[in-house]
């Protein structure tokens, strides 16, 4: 199943069909009926006949569904929350993160933490950051409220830990150096529209 | 086949006899579990047991071990005697069927064997020539087995499944009786061997062409007796937890499906033999290799059937037995008689 697929929950779409049900007979003629004309019918073979034809889709058609989770893994929408990712920017390499704290604020299980300082530069760097795993409802707030996509979501959907409260730092968030070309945008809450292009206006110069 | 030249059977024969069934039926039984897995899982598009062994094979050795290694839990307000015995009714009068039943071909142990050298080994156990009727009659008090077991467990599942048990059994075993009554007077006689003689030469000669609604009947009835899925009311999960089985573990609960599969397998044999042809030569296929591929097509159908359909209600049971198949098997009985007169 491709994940356009699986993405489509608008009722309607897809091709449903309304079963030809008859109604059930009142007289006991009706009844004998009924019950002769469903045992001469087959009805039953057409039961065996799905069956059996999937097993034959399943076995040299290639349509098993089956996913050996651990060896496979199904693709996982963009929008789905998982561990957080922190993104650097594309050119420098630098994290986005601009110390604002809006994250921080807006957490409502209250897991992030972050300090920040003055550098050398006098601009603003983070000096502690962590998430508490164990505390976060992965809501999405954060994501969404971020004003330079620097904490998103990422595709780490296998939380299982052997401690209730598991922190994660910044450093482990971040995008590694090395890794920088496949750093990928996400497409979920507080992202960039896909049309966003085309919702930009000129800002109006004259009054 | 000349009955001239076979050996005489003796009773160590007979004894080896009931050792291979006993122990090639137990292991197949076995298998049988792992092919209904992986049949289930391939309708259902999954894979089935892959993880033990190559493909999943040595999963029975793992049901094995767990199985009998399982601690073995009676219940506190049982009955604990029939609790204890109920099982292995199931297990015995399942093998017993089996007994006058032909499973596998004559043999003769060769000569080099040290003690058993030259000993005769018969198809059939105990050729009986009442064979049919005692088939029947072991399988109907297999009924023993869950009506005891649900009973004796103080348990609310269990008592239903108990009740199940007998209105299903006790009700088809009817049904079982009167559709093969029409072949037994066809053939006039009620042993298998001469049921299998009836039809040796081409396919034409099956009983299924001259008793089709026998056969139909035997087959419903069949798969009630031996609890598959269309009537298995006796222990539907959903309904009543495992039924006569709920409070079952370990190598007792084993013992129950070894029962079922024993069943299962008896009442392929019976099939085959009765209305396909049994273990003729057709054309250039072998006896012994066409009784293998008929009694393993009812297997597969049975758990087709239980991948396809849904089961039914216990009154839809009850409607069926009562007022479709035994009024049809005793119009059958009817126009054969009728017909053989004439």
């Amino acid at each position: 199943m491709s994940l356009e697929e699986f993405k489509n929950r608008n009722v309607g779409e897809q091709s449903y069909r309304m079963l030809d049900l008859e109604h059930t007979p009142e007289t006991g003629l009706g009844k004998f009926g009924q019950v002769a004309k469903r045992t001469v019918k087959g009805e039953l073979f057409v039961g065996l006949w799905v069956t059996l034809r999937e097993m034959k889709n399943a076995l040299f058609g290639g349509k098993m569904h089956t996913i050996k989770y651990p060896l496979e893994k199904l693709p996982i929408s963009p929008r789905y929350r998982a561990i957080h990712d922190m993104l650097r920017l594309l050119e420098s390499g630098h994290y986005r993160c601009i110390g604002c704290g809006l994250c921080e604020k807006i957490c409502i299980s209250d897991c992030i933490k972050m300090d920040t300082r003055y550098d050398e530069n006098q601009r603003k760097e983070v000096s502690e950051y962590t998430i508490n795993f164990g505390r976060c409802i992965f809501c999405g707030y954060c994501a969404e409220v971020c004003p330079e996509l620097a904490i998103v979501h990422g595709g780490r959907y296998e939380t299982a830990s052997e401690q209730r409260a598991s922190f994660s730092l910044f450093e482990d968030m971040l995008t590694p150096i090395d890794a920088l070309k496949q750093q990928k945008e996400f497409d979920g809450f507080g992202a960039v529209s896909p049309n966003a292009d085309e919702n930009i206006k000129k800002t109006p110069l004259a009054y | 086949m000349d009955a001239t030249v076979l050996p005489e059977v003796t009773s160590l024969g007979v004894v080896i006899k009931a050792i291979i069934i006993l122990t090639i039926i137990s292991a197949i039984a076995g298998f049988g579990t792992y092919i209904e897995r992986k049949i289930l899982a391939f309708m259902q598009r999954r894979l089935g047991p892959t993880h033990v062994g190559p493909f999943g094979l040595l999963q029975i050795a793992a049901d094995g071990i767990k199985l009998f290694t399982q601690e073995d839990i009676i219940p506190q307000n049982a009955n604990k005697l029939i609790f204890q015995i109920a099982p292995a009714i199931t297990a015995a009068t399942a093998f017993i069927a089996l007994a006058s039943v032909p499973v596998f071909p004559d043999f003769i142990i060769p000569e080099f064997i040290p003690i058993l050298g030259g000993t005769f080994v018969p198809s059939i156990a105990a050729d009986i020539n009442v064979g049919i009727l005692f088939v029947l009659g072991m399988m109907a008090a297999g009924l023993y087995g869950p009506l005891l077991a649900g009973m004796a467990q103080a348990n609310k599942w269990g008592i239903i499944g108990s009740a199940r048990t007998a209105i299903q059994f006790l009700s088809y075993e009817v049904v079982t009786g009167l559709s093969i009554l029409a072949p037994i007077m066809l053939v006039g006689s009620l042993s298998l061997v001469d049921f299998n003689e009836y039809q040796a030469g081409e396919f034409t000669e099956w009983l299924i062409w001259q008793q089709p609604v026998a056969f139909v009947l035997f087959l419903i009835a069949g798969f009630a007796e031996t609890n598959r899925t269309p009537f298995d009311l006796l222990e539907h999960e959903a309904e009543v937890i495992s039924g006569y089985a709920t409070e079952y573990s370990g190598m007792r609960w084993g013992m129950f499906f070894i029962g079922e599969y024993a069943n299962m397998i008896t009442v392929a044999i019976l099939a085959s033999v009765m209305f396909l042809g049994g273990y003729n030569d057709l054309g250039f296929i072998a006896g012994w290799f066409i009784i293998i591929l008929k009694i393993s097509f009812f297997f597969f159908l049975m758990l087709w059937v239980r991948a396809s359909w849904p089961h039914i209600r216990p009154d839809q049971l009850m409607w069926l037995c009562w007022k479709v198949l035994m009024p049809l098997a005793l119009v059958n009985i009817l126009i054969t008689a009728i017909v053989m007169m004439i």
